[in-house]
């Protein structure tokens, strides 16, 4: 076999695998299949501005959260379903990364202020919710739960392979949005400011404009995965939707997968759950209790990792596969 | 063709004079040495003219339109493509994509771009290093490729901030004649600082020499080494024994 034909084998096989899984699969291993994609969808969402463009956020939960709470106020509140909803979300989400980017970009707050900046406007939106009493404050907003065999597409009500299906197709919308951008002058802007900010501007690059691009586009895209939330789970707490540790799990795909490359996000988010919710799968049906057990395996996995796999499992991986793991 | 005029330019840094009432012009088409001890304000007034840093006062100005206090990114899209003294390659790309990173600023599509990159690589020299990341060149190769970057913008005027430093005589003479053919075939204005002295002597029609900020003399390279005030700046006042 030539080595395009086995990338092809394996991109088909992935793809014909993950179209058949609602009916081959039981429920619960459809509900670990949504939990990967959604974190493979985040992960991507991230990595446009970190992985590409280079500017770490760890306040990503931020834009879930508003996200969320935006198309399920709608709902709960107005009877306005997500299809309108996930606007709102994109709007408010778009327009939040745009006050943070100005401000930090105007100021040329950059590196490790810019990620404290982020983590805080993240924790002050979280407190800031906990006062909207209209929205529940802390005691939380729940959406009605519908009959789970019924699909109601409008409300975006249904079965858990709606739900699936709904991030499959996320999930594969992100990858095909990040290989075109990466393609184009985008991807080739934010890969020279990534690498080198002052030598990006002495090639006629607006530095300012292309990153406020990605930190943009970067929160319209977690915004969608915030409405999905809302639908999905049902309820919304500001202290775990907006905590630090959602950021954080945001961001462990990406840099477990690999940084920057598009199959990055997507490999790691299956590493993590795969390995974390398998292990806890695992010790339970030994019939042992380990709290927190799935927080050991991600620090153990990030260990691995960092020490044996710097630039991520996916480019070792890739090779093993036949992909030729483009530099990106 | 660029002319580069800069007039009475000063720049101070925390009181400190670096750059004082300089004046000098660029003729089109022509290479000019900005030569002078270290310290003299060479590379600050190759970032004045570049958009790093604003003039305190007096005029820089690009085909007749003054570019002083403009950004960097807005002084390349007047025409300027530069150097960086300490070479910044992106050095997770390719030089390929570093050459076209450049390129994308005046090509309209990114296959432009990948064309006016390979023919910018194959006139420095570096066609054969294409696919290979910029950081794992050579020192000499990563000097060829910030020329390479800087000219992929299509500027016309380049300025080259010591791009010799740390190459090998055989290297220096390979990028006298890039240099040479660049002025010769593109018609490219280059302004340039440079320690090696072979290279300035072979390369510039003209040559401005700084001292303390100040521009103490200017000329044809064979007057300038004999003027006494540029032999003083350099070996000091002659003083009787």
């Amino acid at each position: 076999m030539t080595r395009d034909r086995q990338r092809w084998a394996v991109g088909a096989a992935t793809g014909m695998v993950l179209l058949v899984l609602p009916f081959i699969a039981s429920n619960y291993v459809l509900s670990v299949a949504t939990l990967v994609l959604y974190l493979a969808y985040v992960g991507q969402a991230w990595n446009v501005m970190m992985g590409f463009a280079g500017q770490l956020s760890l306040g990503h939960s931020l834009y879930v959260g508003v996200g969320a709470y935006a198309a399920a106020g709608l709902f709960a509140r107005y009877g306005v379903g997500p299809w309108a909803g996930v606007w709102l979300a994109i709007a408010l989400c778009a327009a939040m990364a745009g006050v943070i980017g100005f401000l930090a970009f105007r100021l040329r707050i950059s590196g490790v202020h810019l990620s404290l900046l982020t983590i805080a406007f993240a924790e002050l939106v979280r407190i800031a919710f906990d006062h909207i009493d209209g929205l529940g404050g802390p005691g939380g907003l729940f959406l009605r739960v519908a009959a789970r065999d019924q699909i109601d597409l409008r409300a975006f009500r249904g079965p858990p392979a709606m739900y699936y299906y709904a991030m499959l197709g996320l999930a594969a919308g992100a990858l095909a949005v990040c290989a075109a951008l990466l393609r184009r002058r985008a991807g080739y802007y934010w890969r020279a400011i990534r690498e080198d900010e002052v030598a990006a501007q002495a090639v006629g690059i607006d530095t300012f404009w292309w990153k406020m691009r990605a930190v943009v586009l970067s929160a319209a895209m977690t915004a969608v995965a915030g409405v999905f939330y809302a639908f999905y789970y049902n309820s919304l707490f500001p202290e775990q939707i907006f905590s630090f540790s959602r950021s954080i799990e945001i961001i462990l795909g990406p840099v477990i997968g690999g940084l920057g490359t598009l199959m990055g996000p997507i490999v790691g988010a299956a590493a993590l759950v795969l390995l974390g919710d398998g292990t806890t799968e695992l010790l339970a049906r030994a019939g042992l209790d380990v709290p927190g057990g799935k927080h050991v395996v991600y620090g153990v996995l990030l260990l691995v990792v960092t020490i044996y796999f710097p630039n991520g499992i996916w480019p070792p991986l890739a090779r093993v596969l036949g992909f030729r793991p483009k530099r990106l | 063709m660029a002319r580069l005029v800069l007039e009475d330019v000063c720049k101070s840094f925390r009181g400190l004079r670096a750059v004082s009432r300089a004046s000098f012009v660029v003729e089109p088409g022509t290479i000019v040495a900005l030569i002078g001890p270290n310290g003299a304000g060479k590379t600050t007034i190759f970032n004045l003219i570049a958009g790093v840093h604003r003039p305190d006062s007096g005029d820089i100005r690009l085909h007749a339109r003054s570019i002083a206090g403009l950004s960097p990114d807005a002084v390349c899209g007047a025409g300027v493509g530069r150097t960086f003294q300490l070479v910044k390659p992106f050095a997770g790309l390719s030089v390929l994509e570093n050459a076209m990173v450049g390129a994308l600023h005046r090509e309209r599509t990114v296959a432009g771009a990948r064309v006016r990159a390979t023919a910018v690589l194959e006139r420095l020299g570096l066609a054969d290093s294409a696919t290979l990341a910029a950081g794992r060149l050579t020192l000499a190769d990563r000097r060829r490729l910030e020329v390479a970057r800087a000219l992929a913008t299509r500027p016309s005027l380049l300025l080259l901030d010591e791009v010799m430093a740390g190459l090998r005589p055989a290297e220096i003479d390979e990028m006298v004649a890039v240099l040479r053919g660049l002025q010769r075939d593109e018609g490219v204005t280059i302004l340039l600082t440079e320690h090696v002295m072979r290279a300035v002597m072979a390369l510039s029609d003209q040559i401005v020499v700084l001292h303390h900020g100040e521009v103490v003399a200017r000329g044809t390279p064979t007057a300038v080494v004999r003027d006494p005030g540029v032999l003083a700046c350099y070996l000091g006042e002659e003083t009787p024994l």
